[in-house]
């Protein structure tokens, strides 16, 4: 009987800390195992080796922020079977879609002394802006467990097992007391989805939003109870624009909270 | 003799030719190599960066002082810690907060924890591959299975410190401006004992196997640049000095470095005032502190004949593997020594001033500068990371080597250079805040 060739993966890099695909290689234990079912074909990061396309599964890192970038991505496309993104660079934007709200010009100027030198688009989009996607797996940084969920699930043919309930579910799951309800610090926990198993409470710490919105989430009325509470629109604002603060819900609160 | 075997090679005698590598394989982020010999001389070496710009000193401004650690971490995802310190360290400079000698320890671990799990990616995943002769660590681990799974156990280690202070390995939650969010209690910190004792006796084991290696012959009397404690391997505090006369303290850093913009690189390029290229790193650490180390770590460098002046960069997987026996048993010490801390945080009193930062990241000096207005926000962020400050010492790496290794094949003497540029283990991400190699000869 022929030998059932093994699945070829790729990781591809865009604008991005490299912190997610590290988490590939955090998979300490399972590294060798993943490494023995999947042919990592396409990995710059841990291999000078490139196997050809097309691959059956192409995670994807990071954000689009250059003209060349916006062209690349059509190219992973048509050379993944499935293309999944990882993270908040690639799911939202990122941290640097912080510039959608500026001039990108004046960010040139700022860090650069010769920014002609420097090419840049106006905008960070996120990579289903520009090519489908068939799974968007959030975080800032994705859970390694999460990812090999993920990848377990495309390997075999099956739906992904990765919920998108709030991070308050978690909470509550873990019996953390809410800090909504009993003067904790500012939590985003509410519109935010689950996958960090509720880490910023368990450490005393309101949620920041690192996987971004959760399915239908009610940004408007939390923005509105912590401004009863006493936060300012500069602070709710500050809250909402981070990590994910291109994911429509929290652009559209953060940008009611503009004076 | 391993290298003579590795590139012994057919001898060629091309008077004109180019060395281009478009993707640089194992390092962080996206680089490329460009080297172009015109009539046997190196006439252009470019280590580009075409990682795409991130404006992190442009969206800084305006944002809250307190924000910093978690925003800066974002930069890069090997080593978030070094950003979260050096940021931290800023801000409490500039706000004249000390903090209680219990959460600087706990401080130092967790910084402990990135420099182990970073130089165990380096070592085993990164460049053994290079000197064992593979494209990978997954195709080394098919020959070398017992080499990886001890990189990995040991990588695992560095990431278990991390995840207990931090809250999680990769962007720790867990680091705030005046201390941390929640404190371990002594009970929490001791599960990590055993697995930092077996950490320690791992990176022993990899300081005697990496100093077999055969290295080329490669010195250079490089000016090299860390951080020095009075007492300590530094980490998160000492003043800057090198081994060609520098002593100054990290507030006058910009008086002595200044930052170049070259058409190449999406990085600025770092320079020592009139006198240009430096070294940071762990090769400049243990030249300017092998005082400093750890006995086990001081001990198990001098029995592997490892001793200052060590000036040949490939022996950089060396000095990462006795900063990794440092590293974890400074680790050891702290957490055996440990006392809970009374509280997790001292109070910070916001206030207008500027506030400056520099740690040791595990690639070498991360420099921090950051004006506040006195509502807390940030009005001007300055960052200078280690990749930025090394990019000229690489360029500079490239030309002597092509001219040390002319006769060599194009492959071979493209993957003898990205070897070269892997040695400072380069973080593009930082640094664009790295490389394309193409060698070019006519």
């Amino acid at each position: 009987m022929a030998k059932k060739r093994k699945p070829k993966l790729a990781v591809w890099k865009f604008a991005s800390c490299d912190g997610c695909q590290l988490s590939l290689l955090d998979c300490e234990e399972e590294l060798l195992d993943v490494a023995g079912v999947i042919d990592i074909a396409n990995f710059p990061e841990a291999s000078r080796a490139v196997v050809r396309g097309p691959y059956d599964i192409s995670l994807v890192e990071g954000s689009i922020t250059t003209s060349h970038d916006a062209e690349r991505i059509h190219q992973v496309r048509r050379s993944s079977r499935v293309l999944i993104t990882i993270g908040a660079c690639a799911t939202s934007g990122g941290i640097q879609a912080l510039r959608n709200f500026k001039d990108v010009k004046d960010f040139a100027t700022i860090v650069y002394p010769n920014p002609l030198y420097i090419e840049a688009l106006a905008k960070s989009t996120p990579i289903a802006d520009h090519v489908a996607v068939d799974f968007q797996l959030r975080g800032c940084p994705i859970g390694k467990h999460q990812l090999l969920e993920v990848l377990g699930a495309y390997l075999n043919g099956r739906k992904p097992n990765i919920p998108t309930y709030s991070v308050c579910v978690e909470c509550k799951r873990r019996g953390i007391v809410c800090g909504l309800v009993s003067h904790g610090p500012p939590c985003l926990g509410p519109v935010t989805q689950a996958g960090c198993d509720a880490l910023c409470p368990s450490y005393h710490r309101g949620c920041f939003g690192c996987f971004g919105p959760k399915e239908t989430p009610n940004t408007a009325s939390l923005g509105n109870w912590w401004s009863m509470r006493g936060m300012q629109n500069r602070e709710l604002l500050l809250l909402f624009r981070s990590f994910n603060a291109y994911a429509d819900a929290f652009r559209r609160e953060s940008e009611t909270r503009e004076e | 003799m391993h290298t003579q075997m590795r590139f012994g090679g057919r001898v060629r005698h091309v008077r004109n030719r180019t060395i281009r590598v478009d993707y640089l394989a194992r390092v962080e982020g996206e680089g490329s190599l460009y080297i172009k010999i015109k009539d046997g001389a190196v006439k252009e070496a470019e280590f580009g960066i075409f990682e795409p710009p991130r404006f992190f000193e442009a969206f800084l401004r305006g944002r809250n002082y307190s924000e910093a650690p978690d925003i800066t971490a974002r930069i890069c995802g090997i080593c978030p810690v070094a950003y979260q310190m050096s940021s931290i360290h800023a801000m409490e400079q500039a706000f004249g907060v000390s903090v209680d000698p219990r959460l600087r320890s706990l401080r130092r671990l967790l910084y402990c924890g990135e420099w182990i799990e970073s130089h165990a990616l380096h070592i085993f995943l990164l460049h053994a591959p290079d000197f064992l002769g593979y494209e990978d660590a997954i195709s080394m681990a098919r020959v070398h299975p017992d080499v990886v799974k001890k990189g990995l156990q040991l990588k695992k280690v560095g990431n278990e410190v991390m995840t207990l202070v931090g809250g999680r390995e990769i962007h720790p939650i867990n680091v705030r401006v005046g201390g941390f969010y929640k404190v371990p209690s002594k009970k929490e910190l001791q599960v990590l004992v055993e697995p930092l004792k077996r950490a320690r006796d791992l990176a022993v084991e990899t300081v005697s196997w990496t100093s077999k290696i055969e290295f080329p012959e490669f010195e250079h009397d490089y000016e090299f640049v860390a951080l020095r404690h009075p007492d300590e391997y530094p980490l998160n505090e000492g003043r800057l000095v090198s081994n060609k006369g520098l002593d100054i303290s990290v507030i006058e850093y910009e008086q002595y470095f200044v930052e170049e913009h070259v058409r190449h690189s999406n990085a600025l390029q770092s320079v020592l005032k009139e006198r240009g290229a430096y070294f940071v790193g762990p090769l400049a650490r243990f030249n300017l502190n092998f005082d400093r180390l750890t006995p086990i770590a001081r001990e198990t460098a001098s029995s592997a004949k490892m001793t200052p002046p060590c000036t040949n960069p490939f022996k950089g997987i060396v000095v990462r593997a006795i900063e990794t026996v440092f590293a974890c048993e400074e680790a050891l010490r702290i957490v055996e020594e440990y006392e809970e801390p009374k509280q997790s945080v001292v109070s910070v009193v916001h206030r207008a001033g500027v506030g400056y930062g520099c740690t040791e990241a595990p690639r070498g000096i991360l420099y921090h500068r950051y004006h506040l207005h006195e509502n807390g926000t940030i009005l001007d962020a300055k960052i200078v990371p280690p990749t930025a400050q090394n990019q000229k010492a690489i360029e500079a790496d490239l030309v002597r080597l092509v001219q040390q290794y002319a006769s060599l094949a194009d492959d071979k003497l493209t993957w003898q250079c990205e070897q070269a540029v892997r040695n400072y283990d380069p973080c593009i991400s930082c640094a664009t805040h790295f490389l394309r190699l193409d060698v070019e000869r006519d």
